[in-house]
């Protein structure tokens, strides 16, 4: 038997790839992209219209906006598409991408229980709204990952005057996930998060939250396409990941993006002609 | 609660996560096994400690082999020339290394047992102790499965090591596992469940498999 066993294990080992969904085009890039656009099926739903235009796979890696730059600066992918613009410029600065372009930009919300223990619900002030989630010790889940949203939410507390690791270990739970992750846990306390629009709209297990704070300038979440600095990724697939970013920021893709609708709502705004 | 079962998308992931951990459970066979029996036949300085860390690595976290190898892999690591960061061969290499140490104890503690018992008369047969080994793997072989089964058991069902060196790319890099993580953010958690089941059914047929493969080479 383990002759036999063996063959027949070293022969799978040795099978061939089974043919992947993408493996007949051509070249193929890798694109650092964030949960939001992801999860949300922006991607997915835009993405396949550039493949069959110019034969070009997208590789696409749903991380944090601080991970995607890292992934980047790394040299292990060749476009990246986030939202965090303090984050972005500091990849500029030093040397990692040239040529950010905005493509798009919807909003971030304050969601919480229904029963709403800090009575912030139908406010668009965010910052007032987090001072009374603090002030009434009511449970707020961060991501704690350093994305785009996490560093958003900092910046909020910031704005507030409030040091949230004081609540730590009580009312302030950073859970060091991603939205959906931080989603599920704000419905399983139940308590308030800080979410993109996107997931959110497009998340399944929302009860028992809803969304208390909308509306808010500073709620502005907008998303920017960064190509890599060739002087300093010389490796990275950069002709074909330009056409991707020049692709997106095209009549034609501005307007797919705008067509993504999940539950009736339009997800993201396409601003590529008029940065907000 | 189940997915769409007409969907190539469902069946390309079900490929691939059979592909990648059977390839593993390949490779780690291939050597284990035979390592293990190796370190019960002979003797020599350094046996015992490669014993103990064969079983110290039982519980080897995929999260951290993962990392190691992601380190590894990338472009900025030592190895990145190879390109194998975010590829299915890359998920290959990071179970193979969580299987080897799983097969390779047990196929060590079920050959030491036979080694005890049979190895005086192997030898008096006029065996060499290269020759033994085969006979070892062969006598042994139930065991022998079940540590080859341990280590498949390891792989397909692993999520942390994966998810870093493979990205958990559509079409390309998602398997079962990465596939139920990522439902589950999305919030869709009866669809995670269904694909769990899935996993557990693929799980079953396999050790189904491979016993009857076991079972019918007796004769």
């Amino acid at each position: 038997m383990p002759r036999r066993l063996m063959i027949a294990l070293s022969l799978l080992a040795m099978l061939p790839a089974p043919q992947p969904a993408i493996a007949a085009e051509a070249q193929s890039i890798v694109l650092a992209s964030t949960t939001s656009v992801d999860n949300s099926g922006l991607l997915a739903a835009i993405l396949p219209v550039f493949t069959r235009e110019t034969g070009i796979g997208v590789r696409v890696l749903a991380q944090g906006t601080g991970q995607a730059l890292d992934t980047a600066r790394r040299g292990d992918a060749d476009l990246v598409l986030v939202h965090d613009p303090e984050a972005e410029q500091k990849f500029i600065d030093d040397g990692n991408g040239v040529n950010r372009r905005q493509i798009a930009w919807n909003d971030f919300i304050v969601v919480g229980p229904t029963a709403d223990p800090a009575r912030i619900k139908g406010g668009a002030d965010a910052v007032a709204a987090f001072r009374a989630i603090a002030e009434a010790r009511a449970a707020f889940v961060s991501r704690g990952d350093r994305s785009g949203t996490n560093a958003l939410e900092l910046r909020l507390w910031k704005a507030a005057g409030i040091d949230p690791k004081s609540g730590a270990g009580s009312w302030y739970r950073d859970i060091g996930g991603g939205m959906g992750e931080a989603l599920n846990s704000a419905a399983g306390m139940p308590a308030y998060t800080l979410s993109d629009r996107g997931t959110w709209l497009s998340f399944k297990n929302k009860a028992p939250l809803t969304v208390v704070v909308e509306g808010d300038n500073r709620l502005v979440n907008r998303y920017d396409v960064i190509e890599l600095n060739p002087q300093k990724h010389a490796n990275a697939n950069l002709a074909p990941a330009h056409r991707l970013a020049d692709w997106l920021v095209s009549p034609e893709a501005q307007e797919a993006i705008g067509a993504v609708v999940v539950g009736g709502q339009q997800l993201f705004h396409p601003s590529a002609a008029s940065p907000k | 609660m189940w997915p769409d079962f007409d969907s190539p998308e469902l069946w390309q992931i079900i490929g691939l996560s059979l592909r990648v951990s059977l390839s593993a459970t390949g490779i780690a066979a291939i050597v284990g096994l035979p390592l293990g029996a190796a370190l019960a036949v002979w003797r020599f300085p350094g046996r015992a400690a490669l014993v103990l860390g064969a079983n110290a690595l039982l519980g080897l976290p995929p999260v951290v082999v993962g990392l190691a190898l992601y380190l590894l892999l990338s472009h900025s690591g030592p190895i990145g020339f190879l390109g194998l960061l975010f590829t299915p061969g890359a998920m290959i290499v990071a179970q193979a290394v969580l299987a080897l140490p799983i097969v390779t104890a047990l196929a060590h503690r079920a050959a030491a047992d036979l080694w005890r018992e049979y190895g005086d008369a192997l030898m008096d047969l006029g065996a060499s102790k290269c020759r033994a080994l085969p006979v070892l793997i062969g006598m042994g072989r139930l065991p022998m499965m079940t540590a080859v089964l341990a280590g498949f058991g390891r792989t397909i069902s692993e999520v942390g090591a994966i998810l870093i060196v493979g990205g958990n790319i559509a079409g390309y890099t998602r398997t079962m596992t990465t596939a139920i993580a990522l439902e589950t953010t999305k919030g869709d958690l009866p669809l995670a469940l269904g694909l769990g089941l899935i996993l557990i059914g693929l799980s079953i047929l396999v050790s189904a498999a491979a016993f009857s493969l076991a079972g019918r080479s007796d004769k």
